[in-house]
């Protein structure tokens, strides 16, 4: 649309940011925007266009970042009074490509803090609403991204998956929240919460729009260890059939999952069957051990990672103390929220003298037996299929008491986290609720061309219309 | 009773690559304070560590130097504590998959220190106290270290200041640091202990830090020990500590601070690889490694046939046994380049830290040409010294100082005319030598050398003297 000149890239830009001042307050999808940098870079591509320039695919198209996504010059939080005014002076290096291919951001979008929590509620900006029903939650912790996307005040958005954060969202907000294989993105630059966990993926509104950014952003990286990049191409893979196609389901990620959201996913398999798939069920145990190896490991790495915060260097400093112990005990209590320092502790525990080897040992052992689990199952099936959450958007508010009760809403997605291993979530239906259901799919390491045209192919069966919020943000 | 000491060492050296161990700022020396930092070393939300290949070579190096089994496969993990100094709160090192494992270190009189392990890790930066407050300096944040554990071998203060002398020779040799005390590039934590003679079991040790000399080192041990003995002889028991030196009183006392309960929560850290080191990389760094001091001892003495004193002197700094064989080289007699160096070279050097850095105004092949000249013209030795000793003060070649009769020396009828007018010119030594003082012959070889600006040789001059004085 911008080659053929139908628009103009500072029309289409000017015409987000309009839509996000007038829809934002109601969502509070978005804790910051950055209209100059985006209309400049709009100004930009326009006089790209005008001199007859090509563009690339994602040239010139409004997106935004997740709050923990470093970007220089602009104010990068984490949603947590204890990085308040804290500017990066360099740029993370998924922004950076970004950035080269002139994509055109519109702001940061909200969070729980830290990225710990499951409906972005744990955010010092405020929860973000859900676009289908704002009084429930948009899911996290990439919520403020799902509900910007979904509600068509960005094209897509970029987020970060630790245990859940990019589906979750995705899947309450009845967006595509697609989260690479560990290693294929760079994290240089994603502000760190469980290091061996987190990946940055894309939130869309189309699985070939996922397939585009991926392609894009999954480079190897000489500035992340961790990061080989991917092995190939997803779009050139688009389209291809799938008849034959083995999809395992694993009746545990079935437990406890109510009616409405388990008829949503019956009807899906329907739908999977007539296009070719071969569906079998088996069990698959260790999928239990999930929640506590994750939060034994993650709160782990987390209480390393967050151990930078003393006030000393940058961010929220406390005003009033007497010493230098008092100033940083004083800073990190009152710059962390409750569920940043209850996983703090927990993560400091597990990793004790004395304690290291019934938990984080053990919590690490068993990631072992997880990682051995999925690749046995990958020998008899090419992907599973779950639900993404066991339930569909709550209320705000509902979860407030019990941190336990929140963890369950990880259960179906932290084993692939565990495990490294790219899953998407895509819409299949709604709930009693009327609200969106989503189906995870996962596929073994590097399989993001199988995992992502199976999703495209589905998407395409199922009327391939853009998942959003009809009438709402731009809707072009 | 006797009482027998017992220590251990932990010796941290810096590593003197030219860039950081987990970014590419340089790891030089002061600069204004913060200037060599960036995103990565002062720990910046998002940041990553990239390992420094060359920090892991140089640790390599350290361990086959010091007779070390390598692992094949070893890892980075994080050691979890609280200090401004340390902006991630984590120092980046390794717990129980060190580079280096089961090492020695040999002693003059044969007996081995047994090396425990040396791992790789990062340093912290500097807290400066000024009068407006505390202030960190991040320049030396990240710096690569080395950290060289020793078991509990050493039996004498002697030993300790012999052992960590030893390392200090092995890594300069290697160029893997310039281990320097004073600037904390070379910095030791002792375990002290005592027991009495005889005895199997070990006392309970304390830990010493802060010492940055060998004299600070040989003070705060003595000190220590004798403390531990007075403790104990008076029924008291010593206390499981961490002790500073104060180089002001001389003594050791314990450190308030609370790091012997510090519990540091070493996990692997997840944004690093396990390190690999192949047979072929292994290798690869063997063959880059500089010749081993020890070997390189033996071979001065039987290459260049010198006493072992001398050779010694020659090989403590790699730059200077350097510098000696290539002055050396193609001479009929190599100790008389020794002789330059432990001589007129020396005593330009004023202490250890300049015999390291070693910068002197005469290259080695101005020296070997000197010296060639000189065997070749049989040029006296007190000549080539006073030639040495001004192209040491001006830095200009050999050709500047020697002319072309100073290397064709002086003989035939010139000596003699020189030795005629050394005896009109001396009556009295030679009333002496003729009244029977045979040794008052030497006042007149003296004033030959004198008169041909040592270009005469004195053995022939004699020869000549005793003639025109025999025959009258």
């Amino acid at each position: 649309m911008l080659e053929s000149r139908e628009l103009s890239c500072t029309e289409l830009t000017e015409k987000y940011l309009n839509a996000i001042g007038k829809e934002n307050a109601a969502l509070n999808a978005y804790i910051r925007l950055t209209p100059e940098t985006a209309l400049e870079t709009a100004r930009r591509v326009d006089e790209d266009i005008a001199s007859g320039r090509s563009l690339s695919p994602l040239e010139g198209i409004p997106m935004t970042l997740k709050d923990n996504i470093s970007t220089k010059g602009i104010e990068t939080t984490c949603c947590s009074k204890m990085l308040q005014g804290y500017v990066p002076i360099y740029d993370a290096t998924v922004w950076k490509i970004l950035k080269d291919q002139n994509a055109v951001l519109l702001g940061k979008t909200n969070m729980d803090e830290f990225a710990m929590g499951s409906t972005c509620e744990n955010s010092c900006y405020g929860g973000a609403g859900n676009p289908h029903d704002p009084v429930r939650v948009a899911g996290g912790s990439s919520g403020g991204a799902a509900a910007a996307v979904a509600s068509d005040l960005a094209v897509y958005g970029l987020g970060s998956d630790t245990g859940g954060s990019i589906r979750e969202p995705a899947s309450f907000c009845g967006a595509v929240g697609f989260k690479p294989t560990y290693g294929t993105v760079s994290r240089y630059g994603l502000v760190a919460f469980a290091s061996s966990f987190d990946q940055i993926g894309p939130i869309t509104q189309s699985v070939e729009d996922a397939a585009l950014i991926y392609d894009v952003i999954s480079r190897q990286d000489p500035m992340d260890s961790t990061c080989t990049g991917r092995k190939t191409a997803v779009v050139p893979d688009l389209g291809k059939g799938i008849r034959g196609l083995k999809i395992g389901i694993p009746r545990e990620y079935f437990d406890n999952v109510p009616e409405d959201v388990r008829k949503a996913l019956r009807n899906t398999l329907k739908i999977w069957k007539s296009m070719g798939a071969e569906l079998s069920e088996f069990g698959m145990p260790s999928v239990k051990l999930g929640l506590p190896i994750y939060y034994i490991l993650a709160c782990a790495e987390a209480s390393s990672n967050l151990g930078r915060y003393d006030g000393i260097r940058y961010g929220y400093c406390t005003p009033h103390y007497q010493n230098r112990e008092e100033m940083v005990c004083k800073t990190r209590s009152e710059g962390f929220g409750r569920e940043v320092k209850r996983r703090i502790l927990l993560g400091t525990y597990v990793l004790s003298a004395g304690y290291y080897d019934a938990y984080y040992k053990k919590a690490q052992d068993l990631r072992g037996a997880v990682i051995r689990a999925f690749d046995d199952v990958f020998q008899k099936c090419d992907l599973i299929l779950t639900p993404t959450v066991p339930t569909t958007a709550f209320p705000k508010g509902r979860t407030g008491g019990d941190p336990v009760e929140n963890y369950q809403t990880d259960i179906c997605t932290v084993p692939v986290n565990i495990a490294g291993l790219p899953a998407v979530s895509i819409p299949c239906g709604s709930g009693r609720d009327g609200m969106p259901v989503g189906m995870q799919l996962i596929g073994p390491r590097f399989s993001e061309s199988v995992l992502l045209n199976a999703a495209y192919r589905y998407e395409q069966e199922t009327g391939g219309e853009p998942y959003r919020v009809k009438g709402m943000g731009v809707d072009l | 009773m006797k009482y027998e000491l017992i220590c251990g060492l932990e010796t941290h050296v810096e590593l003197s690559t030219k860039t950081k161990v987990f970014c590419s700022c340089t790891t030089e020396f002061g600069g204004e304070p913060n200037t060599h930092c960036c995103p990565i070393c002062i720990g910046l939300p998002g940041t990553l560590p990239i390992l420094n290949r060359r920090a892991v070579e140089y640790t390599v190096m350290a361990g086959i130097a010091t007779n070390c089994e390598i692992s094949t496969i070893s890892r980075m993990d994080r050691k979890n504590y609280v200090y401004p100094d340390l902006p991630k709160a984590y120092q980046i090192s390794q717990y129980d998959m060190p580079l280096c494992r089961n090492g020695w270190v040999g002693l003059s009189d044969g007996r081995r220190i047994r090396l425990t392990r040396i791992h790789l890790e990062e340093d912290a930066g500097k807290l400066i106290h000024g009068r407006a407050g505390t202030f960190v300096d991040y320049n030396r944040s990240g710096v690569p270290l080395i950290e060289i554990v020793s078991e509990p071998d050493i039996r004498s203060v002697e030993e300790a200041v012999e052992y960590v002398e030893k390392l200090q020779m092995i890594m300069r040799y290697l160029g893997i640091s310039d281990c320097r005390m004073e600037e904390g590039s070379l910095r030791c934590d002792v375990n002290v202990s005592v027991r009495p003679e005889g005895s199997d079991g070990l006392g309970t040790r304390t830990e010493i830090k802060n010492m940055n000399s060998f004299s600070h080192m040989t003070k705060a041990l003595n000190y220590e020990r004798d403390r531990q003995i007075d403790l104990l002889e008076s029924g008291e028991s010593v206390v499981q500590e961490t002790r500073r030196y104060d180089e002001k009183t001389g003594c050791t006392e314990g450190m308030r601070d609370k790091e012997d309960a510090n519990d540091y929560r070493y996990f692997r850290d997840p944004d690093l690889i396990a390190i690999r080191i192949t047979e072929e990389t292994a290798r690869k760094i063997r063959a880059e490694m500089p010749e081993d001091p020890q070997k390189r001892l033996s071979r001065f003495q039987s290459e260049y046939a010198l006493p072992e004193k001398e050779a010694l002197l020659l090989i403590e700094h790699r730059k200077i046994a350097d510098y000696f064989e290539r002055a050396a080289e193609g001479l009929k007699n190599p100790r008389s380049a020794a002789n330059c160096i432990t001589g007129p070279i020396f005593a330009r050097l004023p202490d250890e830290n300049a015999k390291e850095k070693f910068q002197i105004a005469v290259s080695a092949e101005d020296l070997n040409a000197l010296l060639r000249m000189a065997e070749k013209a049989g040029i006296r030795e007190n000549l080539v010294r006073s030639t040495l000793e001004k192209m040491l003060d001006t830095g200009k070649p050999v050709s500047d100082f020697l002319s072309k009769e100073d290397l064709e020396g002086v003989s035939g009828e010139e000596l003699k005319k020189f030795c005629r007018q050394a005896v009109r010119q001396n009556p009295a030594a030679v009333k002496d030598y003729l009244g029977g003082k045979q040794k008052a012959i030497k006042a007149l070889v003296g004033a030959v050398m004198k008169a041909t600006r040592g270009r005469a040789d004195p053995q022939k001059a004699q020869l000549v003297l005793k003639d025109l004085l025999d025959r009258g």
